[in-house]
């Protein structure tokens, strides 16, 4: 399929993929061979070779997501040999090369499972449930030239480095996937403290947090029971000590949102 | 109100009534295992202690309503959340299955906590209520006089003189069939199960963990677990294997060596 | 023919911005949610551009071909943004902001733009600030700047390496309040095919969902187009592989002039391509060459022997042969060009043999293994990553890449188009960098432009639109445009050839790459002109796209986008192969200085190229906009 084009050695590998022609058709596993792939090559390239010989031969490509292919954009989405992202920790589908695989290896490549997630077509889901999630609260609300200046508020360095640490999630939703309840969590957690860490994200916090779990239950994601198998797969290596404080952030807002004066105008 | 909607109704309110539930719980069964300890004293003492429990009346009364309650609520939410995750995984499964780093205690939660389930019920009917062996259970067993004052951290629990139920037989005539005895080694071993992964969860739950001291928890709770354990283990295994005579004079000693 | 009026502000170079403020027209408060806007495109532009107005009170309608407005190619931007906030106290200010800016542009932007870029670039920074961006910071918790090319003060902020992503998010989540407020319509997954004109202007667009396949009209009172650059002409480039020129491309075929095509940015510092079967180039940064010394071989030889092998008097270091004075760290355009040109001598290493070595052996020996991980440890990771060879033990390899397109769809002062009603914003119009782009400026000038400038410009326009009055869908217009739309595609699923698209892809870029990349020739440029017709028939003859237009059909899309590339890349040589001199990113061999400098002609070419297009089969028209400057004076781009 592919020619070799350097010193690197070439092995070949089967791919098991999950095929499914769209959202309410019957998927499968289908078997392709993948000969003489230069190790160097990343898994999404592999799929663009078996793609060119599908397609060459009239056959429908496997369609799978991608655009950015160096892990930042968050639309790769392969659960590869069960693991969302494949076999490496802290990188994305994009950043897994041939070379993590031996000669004659099958390599099974799934969709992410999850029901807020539908399936697409083959390797493709609908993730858009992130997107309201984010709509629901996951903002801080400032008219655009109604800011006072970067520097009018200094901000510890420590907690602009957590919140940072909390603001690198990619959306890919490899935590839902990887998590065995399909639980968002670690995506809301990150969200969540990014802006509570944060002198900017404290007059909406408990609104925020109070909203975005609302959201997140209503779409019927499901719920954590503390196995960190999210942050395991997440290619940002985000930090489950976020679920942690969005419960705080969580449970702190219901009592504070109970008890809080009214205004009675 | 919203605190309860809140608390009863989303995935983190429900998730921490369980970890509320699961602390008081916890409480009570690492109480109730130093009481039940006190079986390596004289009879008198447990005795005693029992006598004083059930004298509290009311607030005994208060008190296994409140457990009870924590019980229901406990399984409530594990039921309502389980079924929801499941929904939320979706109708179609993966083709390979993997675990990454869940801890095992934290993958058979569900399992273990039927088992404990089963435990309760089990043992409810046993030395509460009295019905798989009637004949051992304790309003069956000639009461018995208490010889001694029994106090425990100074506090006075039951006068010298005073007749009482016969707890400490109870307990030994029923641990003396090692078919039972193997039942509660077996159930309380899945409830540190439980509790292996449940004590740490409730800290994670109420947003008290974080990396800085995760590992440090780990280890108390390792710990922990470890010893309440072996705990309860002592109890049946000390009985069973005779490591443990019942005191001289005691219808236990009576009857076990009449058996013998 | 088109007319291309620029719009300036009259007055002081200054005063020009606030000027304008003060005088444009106004709409009504209460009629503004009578006026609904298009915007396409959801990057730094887009997405800036559709909360800021969904906040003034217009209807937006906002749509990208991503699953999410999150996922733009902004997201990827590594280095940081620039602006004149002098936090550093180094003599930082609008004026040095906006000057090395046109002196980086190589004098072929549009001066009154630039200044107005860097007067908001203070106002992006406090925005960024206040929606929750966690720039970084020092230790008393003000924020933290970093140099950058180009530049002898400290004007760029960061977020690690990861700025463009936070930038990104913060426009999104600013773009996701207005969306869960109802003030913003999101279509995900839908790729704008054609823009509709009524009356000459611009009123709609038709769009295919790319889940579906159903093809949609949409209708508003002005179009706002915001979807980013068209480097992937290149095939090969360092931007995602979904971005296209797709919008921009039907825009100009409607009558938008397309400025300055041949204008693109070529990065030195990218890992080479390992085989042909390659499908994005990453891009390392330019840091790197602070402490790296880059070399090849003096032999061809010796280019398959292990580096560490080639005894030192045996190797090349040519930047510091050819530039001693600035060395290593010769600006992006000259670096790229000499490693070019050592691997058209042979001497080009690794397997493809288009590669330099990027050597640390110096550097570790002097600073030890320690301080060169911790000044470079992350990329040395990524290096290591794709290469799966380490930096320290063996010289990096690298080779320049495609990153950057400054031309785009030529807008005036307003951002608008010669289309009126049609504005155009980010990369994708022909911008504020004239021939070159300074690092940490694009990202300035996109949220530039959707924060602070189209909110205004664009609610000038609609105050001369009558509010309803936004045509409907049933208007023949948007039929035709649908006819058209469905006809190209069913087109496209018809040939049933024997090629698939990335063959085709593939063969374009290297056409490009040869002849309208690096270095560009007469003869190379006329050559390319022969090629791409030829190969854009051999497309449309022989390319097999699988499977039909009504469900998910990936290889349909990239079809779609490949065929306008077929066409834009004859546009950028032809751009190319008129504009007879050497100016920043675009270099003709045969205007250059002795030292291999660009050789500018300021009396023939101080001027913007716009093309206007004059349908299938003719020759495109070039028109000319004059640069004058008032403030800047010209000279030699010199950073010697
Ligand atoms: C690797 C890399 C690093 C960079 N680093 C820096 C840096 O450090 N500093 C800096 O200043 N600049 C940097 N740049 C450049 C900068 O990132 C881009 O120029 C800028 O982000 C472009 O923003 P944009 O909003 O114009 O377009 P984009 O972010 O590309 O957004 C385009 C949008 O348009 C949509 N779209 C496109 N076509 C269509 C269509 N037909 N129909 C519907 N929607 C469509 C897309 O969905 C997307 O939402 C870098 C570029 C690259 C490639
Ligand atoms: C070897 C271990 C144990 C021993 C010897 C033991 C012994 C007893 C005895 C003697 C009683 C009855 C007290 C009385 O009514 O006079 C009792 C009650 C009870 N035990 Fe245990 N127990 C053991 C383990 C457990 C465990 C592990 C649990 C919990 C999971 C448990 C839960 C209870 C409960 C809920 C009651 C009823 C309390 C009440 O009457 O309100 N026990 N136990
Ligand atoms: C009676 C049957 C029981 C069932 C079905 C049950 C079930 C569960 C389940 C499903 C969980 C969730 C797991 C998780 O969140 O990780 C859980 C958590 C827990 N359980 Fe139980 N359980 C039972 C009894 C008990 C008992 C008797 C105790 C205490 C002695 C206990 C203590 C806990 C604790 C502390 C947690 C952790 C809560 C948290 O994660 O925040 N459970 N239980
Ligand atoms: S938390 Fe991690 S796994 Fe989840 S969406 Fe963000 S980056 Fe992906
Ligand atoms: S794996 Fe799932 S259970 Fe919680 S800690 Fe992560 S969301
Ligand atoms: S393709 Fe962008 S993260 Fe993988």
């Amino acid at each position: 399929m592919v020619a070799d084009t350097s010193s690197t050695q070439n092995i070949s590998l089967k791919l098991r993929v999950w095929r499914q022609a769209g959202p309410d058709q019957e998927g499968r596993f289908v078997d392709y061979q993948a000969e003489n792939l230069n190790s160097n090559m990343s898994f999404l390239e592999l799929l663009d070779v078996v793609n060119d010989d599908l397609e060459r031969r009239g056959e429908d490509p496997i369609a799978f997501a991608h655009d950015c292919r160096e892990g930042i954009c968050g639309t790769c989405s392969l659960v590869i040999d069960g693991k969302p992202h494949g076999p490496h920790h802290g990188i994305a589908s994009c950043q897994t090369y041939v070379r993590s695989f031996k000669d004659g290896d099958t390599v099974v490549v799934e969709p992410y499972r999850a029901k807020p997630f539908p399936v697409q077509r083959d390797l493709i889901t609908d993730r858009a449930a992130f997107d309201e999630i984010q709509q629901a609260g996951g903002f801080i609300s400032v008219r655009t030239g109604s800011a006072c200046d970067a520097n009018a508020v200094p901000i510890p360095k420590e907690d602009a480095d957590l919140a940072m640490d909390a603001a690198a999630c990619i959306g890919c939703g490899a935590c839902v996937a990887a998590c065995k309840n399909a639980s968002a969590m670690l995506f809301v957690g990150a969200k969540v403290s990014q802006f509570a860490l944060l002198p900017q994200g404290q007059p909406e916090r408990d609104q925020r947090v109070l909203n975005m779990v609302a959201k997140m239950d209503e779409l019927g994601f499901g719920n954590c029971t503390n196995q960190y198998e999210c942050s395991a797969a997440c290619p940002k290596l985000i930090s489950h000590d976020f679920i942690a404080k969005l419960n705080k952030e969580y449970l702190q807002a219901s009592v504070r949102s109970a008890f809080k004066a009214r205004s009675s105008v | 109100m919203n605190l309860f909607r809140n608390l009863f109704t989303s995935s983190i309110g429900r998730k921490f009534l369980m970890a509320v539930t699961g602390l008081v719980l916890v409480g009570f069964v690492t109480g109730h295992l130093v009481g039940n300890l006190q079986i390596f004293l004289p009879p008198d003492q447990i005795n005693g202690y029992a006598h004083f429990l059930q004298g509290l009346g009311p607030l005994l009364w208060g008190i296994r309503l409140f457990l009870l309650a924590c019980v229901a609520i406990h399984i409530w939410a594990a039921v309502v959340l389980t079924l929801e995750s499941r929904a939320a995984r979706g109708p179609e499964s993966y083709g390979v299955k993997k675990w990454l780093r869940a801890s095992v205690a934290s993958r058979y939660m569900r399992m273990s906590g039927v088992v404990v389930l089963a435990f309760i019920l089990y043992h409810l009917a046993h030395f509460t209520i009295g019905i798989p062996g009637d004949e051992s259970y304790k309003s069956a067993l000639p009461s018995v006089v208490l010889e001694n004052d029994v106090r425990e951290f100074g506090i006075p629990l039951a006068a010298a003189g005073t007749e009482v139920h016969d707890v400490y037989s109870m307990i030994f005539l029923g641990f003396a069939n090692p078919i039972v005895s193997l039942f509660y080694i077996v159930a309380v071993g899945l409830l540190t199960v439980h509790l292996w992964h449940g004590t740490d969860s409730l800290f994670q739950t109420l947003g008290w963990r974080n990396a800085r001291w995760a590992d440090g928890l780990r280890k108390v709770v390792a710990i922990y677990c470890i010893l309440y354990f072996l705990g309860n283990l002592a109890i049946p295994g000390a009985i069973l294997t005779g490591l443990e005579e019942p005191a001289a004079g005691t219808t236990a000693a009576a009857e076990l060596i009449a058996q013998r | 023919m088109a007319t291309l009026n620029s719009n300036i502000p009259p007055g002081e170079l200054a005063d020009k911005w606030s000027t304008y403020k003060a005088n444009m027209k106004l709409v009504n408060p209460a009629n503004k949610r009578k006026y609904k806007v298009i915007v396409v495109g959801a990057g730094l532009a887009g997405g800036s551009a559709a909360a800021t107005m969904a906040e003034l009170g217009y209807k937006v309608d906002c749509f990208v071909f991503h699953d999410s407005p999150r996922r733009a190619h902004s997201i990827a931007a590594q280095g940081g943004i620039n602006a004149a906030k002098n936090y550093q106290n180094d003599g930082d200010s609008v004026y040095r902001l906006f000057y090395d800016t046109v002196k980086g542009g190589d004098y072929r932007s549009r001066e009154a733009n630039v200044h107005r870029l860097a007067e908001v670039s203070t106002n992006i920074i406090d925005q960024c600030v206040a929606q929750g961006v966690p720039f970084a910071r020092e230790y008393g918790g003000l924020l933290d700047n970093r140099s950058f090319g180009g530049a002898q003060v400290s004007r760029t902020f960061y977020a690690r390496g990861q700025t463009g992503q936070q930038l990104l998010l913060g426009a999104y989540s600013a773009l996701s309040k207005m969306i869960g407020a109802g003030a913003v319509t999101m279509h995900n997954n839908s790729e704008m095919l054609d823009l509709v004109l009524v009356d000459g202007q611009a009123k709609g667009i038709v769009v295919r969902n790319l889940n579906s396949g159903a093809v949609t009209c949409h209708a508003a009172d002005c179009v706002v187009l915001a979807t980013g650059g068209y480097g992937n002409v290149f095939n090969l480039s360092t931007y995602a592989r979904n971005s296209n020129a797709t919008a921009a491309w039907r825009a100009y075929k409607q009558g938008a002039c397309f400025a300055n095509p041949c204008f693109t940015q070529i990065h030195p510092t990218c890992i080479p391509v390992s085989g042909d079967y390659q499908s994005k180039l990453t891009l390392m940064s330019e840091s790197l060459r602070n402490d790296g010394r880059i070399w090849v071989p003096k032999k061809a030889e010796d280019c398959d022997k292990n580096p560490n092998d080639i005894p030192e008097a045996d190797r090349d270091y040519f930047l510091e042969r050819i530039y001693p004075s600035f060395g290593n760290l010769a600006p992006r355009d000259v670096s790229s060009r000499a490693a070019k040109r050592m691997c058209d001598e042979d001497r080009g290493v690794g397997p493809t043999k288009l590669g330099v070595y990027l050597d640390f052996s110096d550097a570790i020996q002097r600073l030890g293994a320690d301080t060169v991980r911790a000044r470079y440890g992350n990329l040395f990771d990524i290096y290591k990553e794709i290469t799966d060879e380490s930096a320290y033990e063996t010289p990096m390899r690298i080779f320049p890449a495609v990153h950057y397109t400054m031309g785009g769809l030529w807008v005036d002062y307003n951002l608008m188009s010669n289309i009126p009603g049609l504005f155009v914003l980010g990369e994708a119009n022909f911008s504020d960098h004239g021939a070159n782009r300074l690092g940490a400026s694009a990202l300035m000038q996109g949220l530039a432009d959707g924060y602070f400038v189209a909110p205004y410009t664009v609610g000038n326009y609609l105050a001369t639109q009558k509010p309803g009055s936004a045509p409907s869908i049933d208007e023949p217009a948007f039929k035709a445009a649908v006819a058209n739309v469905q006809e190209l595609t069913q087109r496209l699923l018809k040939t049933k050839g024997k090629e698939t698209v990335a063959h085709f892809h593939k063969r374009l870029g290297k056409i490009m790459w040869d002849h309208c990349g690096m270095a560009r020739t007469k003869e190379g440029l006329e050559e390319a002109l022969k090629l791409i017709p030829a190969l854009r028939e051999e497309f449309w003859a022989n390319v097999n796209v699988p499977g039909s237009d009504d469900h998910l059909n990936q290889a349909l899309e990239k079809a779609g986008r490949l065929a306008d590339f077929l066409e834009l890349g004859e546009l950028m040589c032809r751009d190319a192969l008129t504009r007879e001199e050497s100016c920043g990113g675009h270099f003709r061999e045969e205007y250059q200085h002795a030292d291999g400098e660009c050789l500018r002609d300021d009396e023939n070419f101080a001027h913007v190229a716009a093309w206007e297009y004059q349908g299938e089969g003719n020759l495109p028209h070039r028109l000319t906009e004059d640069l004058n400057y008032q403030t800047v004076k010209m000279s030699t781009r010199s950073y010697k």
